[in-house]
C-alpha cells in the first residue's frame, strides 16, 4: 500500500525505538532513585528535609515539562557560564541531548514518584515496623528487610502509571534534537513528504510500547502480590 | 541575571499568556462536551457502541500528545488534495486550528476515561430508587447518574486541567506564540535563555496553583451535603 510505504526508513524508526526506550529508563531510573530520596524527606522529621522535598514536589508539579527541558538544556548551562563569569572563571559546558534527556525527565518524574513512594511507604502497617524494632533491628536494617521488600507491593500501580506518562513524555526530547523514535519519524517524513504515514507509525510504536508495559506491569503486580493471601 | 529583559518582554509574555489560557478554555469546554456522549458509549453494553470509544480512547490516552499534534499539523499535508476538495483545507493549514483540534480529542479521551470511572462507581442503590420511582433510562441519566458522577469525577478532573494547561506548552513546536513560545522567541534573539524560560516556568506555577485553589474551591462546594452535620 502506497500509504505505508516507508521509503527504506523502516530501520531509522526501529533505532529510534531504541533510544526512546533507553531514555525511558535511564529517566526512571534517576526518578526511582530521586523518588526514594524525597519521599524519605516527606516523611522525615527534620524540617529541613521537608521543606526541600515539599519545594521539589510543587515546582516540579506546576511547570510543564517543554519548559523544564528548554530550562535545563539551554538555561543551565549559560547560567554556569554566566555565574562563572562573575567570579572571573571561563566555563563552557555543553550538555548533551541525550544526559540533558535522562536528567530532566528522571528530575521531573521523580517529583511524581515521590508521592507514589510516599503513599506506599505509609501504607506498610506499623505493626511490621514495631515487631522489627522489637527484635532488635536497627532502623536502617528495619528499613532494609522489612519495609522496602513490602512497599513494593503498594507502591508499584503508581511506579507502573509514572513509567507510562514518562515514556510518552520521552517524544518531547526530540525538540532538542536527540534521535528518538519521534525525531527520527520527523526527520524520514521531511525526506520521503509523507508525514501522516510516518506520525502514524511512530505513534503505534508508542501503543505498542504502552501495551507491553501493561503486561509486564501485570506480572510484576502479581509478583508482588505473591504473599498475598487470595480467596 | 538581565532582569531588564525579562521587564522589557514582559508585555509579549502576557499576550503569550492569553493564547495558553485561551486555547486551554475551548479546548476543555469542547473536550468535555465530547467526552459525555464517549464515556456514555463506553458504559454501553452494546458492541457496536462500546468499542468504537474504546479504540478512540485507547489511542489518544496510549500515544504521546506530541506525536498527535504532528499527526494533525503536520500529517493533515499528505492528504492536502482531499481536504481542498472538502473545502477543510483553510482550516488544515492553520497551526492555532490543528492545535485546538487536536488537544479537544485528547482532553475528551482522558475526561471520558475520568467519567467512566465515576459513572460505574455511582451506588447502585441510587439508581436502583431511580428505577423504582419509574424513571426511564434517560431520565435517570440526566437526574441520578451523571449529576452523581461529575461530583465524583471533580478531584481526578482537575489534574486533568492541569495536565491540559501545561500540555499547551507544546504549540509552541508548531509556532504558536503561547507563553513558552514567547519564552523561547525572545531567548533565541537574545541569548538570555534562563532569564526567559524560568520566567515561564514562574507565569506558569502562577497559573496552576491560582486554578487548583479554584478548583478546589468548586470541590468544597459540590461536596457541600457531606458537610451538613459539622457547625
Amino acid at each position: 500500500m502506497e500509504l505505508f510505504d516507508l521509503n527504506g526508513y523502516g530501520w531509522l524508526l526501529w533505532k529510534g525505538v531504541r533510544l526512546t526506550l533507553l531514555v525511558g529508563m535511564g529517566a526512571m531510573g534517576v526518578a526511582m532513585v530521586l523518588g526514594l530520596i524525597s519521599s524519605w524527606g516527606k516523611l522525615s522529621s527534620s524540617r529541613l528535609a521537608l521543606g526541600f522535598a515539599n519545594t521539589y514536589t510543587t515546582v516540579v508539579r506546576g511547570v510543564p515539562e517543554l519548559v523544564m527541558i528548554l530550562l535545563v538544556y539551554y538555561g543551565v548551562p549559560t547560567l554556569i557560564q554566566d555565574l562563572s563569569a562573575s567570579f572571573g572563571y571561563s566555563v563552557t559546558i555543553n550538555l548533551d541531548p541525550f544526559t540533558a534527556g535522562v536528567v530532566t525527565l528522571g528530575f521531573i518524574y521523580g517529583a511524581f514518584s515521590t508521592e507514589v513512594f510516599r503513599g506506599a511507604l505509609l501504607a506498610v502497617p506499623k505493626g511490621q515496623i514495631e515487631a522489627a524494632r522489637a527484635v532488635g533491628m536497627g532502623k536502617i536494617l528495619a528499613f532494609r528487610r522489612i519495609i522496602f521488600p513490602q512497599m513494593w507491593r503498594f507502591a508499584l500501580p503508581g511506579i507502573g502509571n509514572v513509567w507510562m506518562v514518562l515514556i510518552k513524555a520521552t517524544s518531547l526530547i526530540s525538540i532538542i534534537q536527540l534521535p528518538e523514535l519521534m525525531r527520527n519519524a520527523d526527520i524520514a517524513s521531511r525526506a520521503t513528504q509523507k508525514p501522516f504515514t510516518f506520525f502514524i507509525i511512530a505513534s503505534f510504536f508508542y501503543l505498542g510500547i504502552t501495551i507491553i508495559s501493561n503486561l509486564i506491569q501485570k506480572k510484576a503486580e502479581n509478583w508482588a502480590d505473591r504473599g498475598v493471601r487470595r480467596i | 541575571m538581565d532582569t531588564n529583559l525579562i521587564w522589557q518582554s514582559l508585555p509579549q509574555l502576557f499576550s503569550g499568556l492569553m493564547i495558553t489560557i485561551q486555547i486551554t478554555g475551548i479546548s476543555l469546554v469542547i473536550g468535555l462536551l465530547l467526552a459525555v456522549p464517549v464515556a456514555l458509549m463506553r458504559v454501553s453494553k452494546s458492541k457496536i457502541l462500546w468499542m468504537p470509544s474504546y479504540a478512540f480512547m485507547f489511542y489518544f490516552r496510549g500515544t504521546p500528545l506530541l506525536v498527535q499534534i504532528f499527526l494533525v499539523y503536520y500529517g493533515s499535508g499528505q492528504f492536502q488534495e482531499i481536504l481542498s476538495d472538502m473545502g477543510l483545507w483553510v482550516f488544515f493549514r492553520e497551526a492555532y486550528f490543528c492545535a485546538v483540534l487536536t488537544f479537544i480529542l485528547n482532553t475528551a479521551a482522558y475526561t471520558a476515561e475520568i467519567l467512566r470511572g465515576a459513572i460505574q462507581a455511582v451506588p447502585f442503590g441510587e439508581i436502583e430508587a431511580g428505577l423504582s420511582c419509574g424513571m426511564s433510562k434517560a431520565t435517570l441519566y440526566r437526574r441520578i447518574i451523571l449529576p452523581k458522577a461529575f461530583r465524583l469525577a471533580w478531584p481526578a478532573y482537575t489534574n486533568e486541567v492541569i495536565f491540559l494547561l501545561q500540555a499547551t506548552s507544546l504549540i509552541s513546536i508548531i509556532t504558536l506564540m503561547d507563553i513558552t513560545g514567547v519564552a523561547r522567541f525572545v531567548a533565541a534573539q537574545t541569548f538570555a535563555f534562563y532569564e526567559l524560560f524560568l520566567t515561564a516556568a514562574v507565569f506558569y506555577l502562577i497559573l496552576v496553583y491560582g486554578l487548583l485553589f479554584v478548583f478546589k474551591k468548586i470541590e468544597y462546594r459540590l461536596s457541600a451535603h457531606l458537610r451538613a452535620g459539622e457547625s
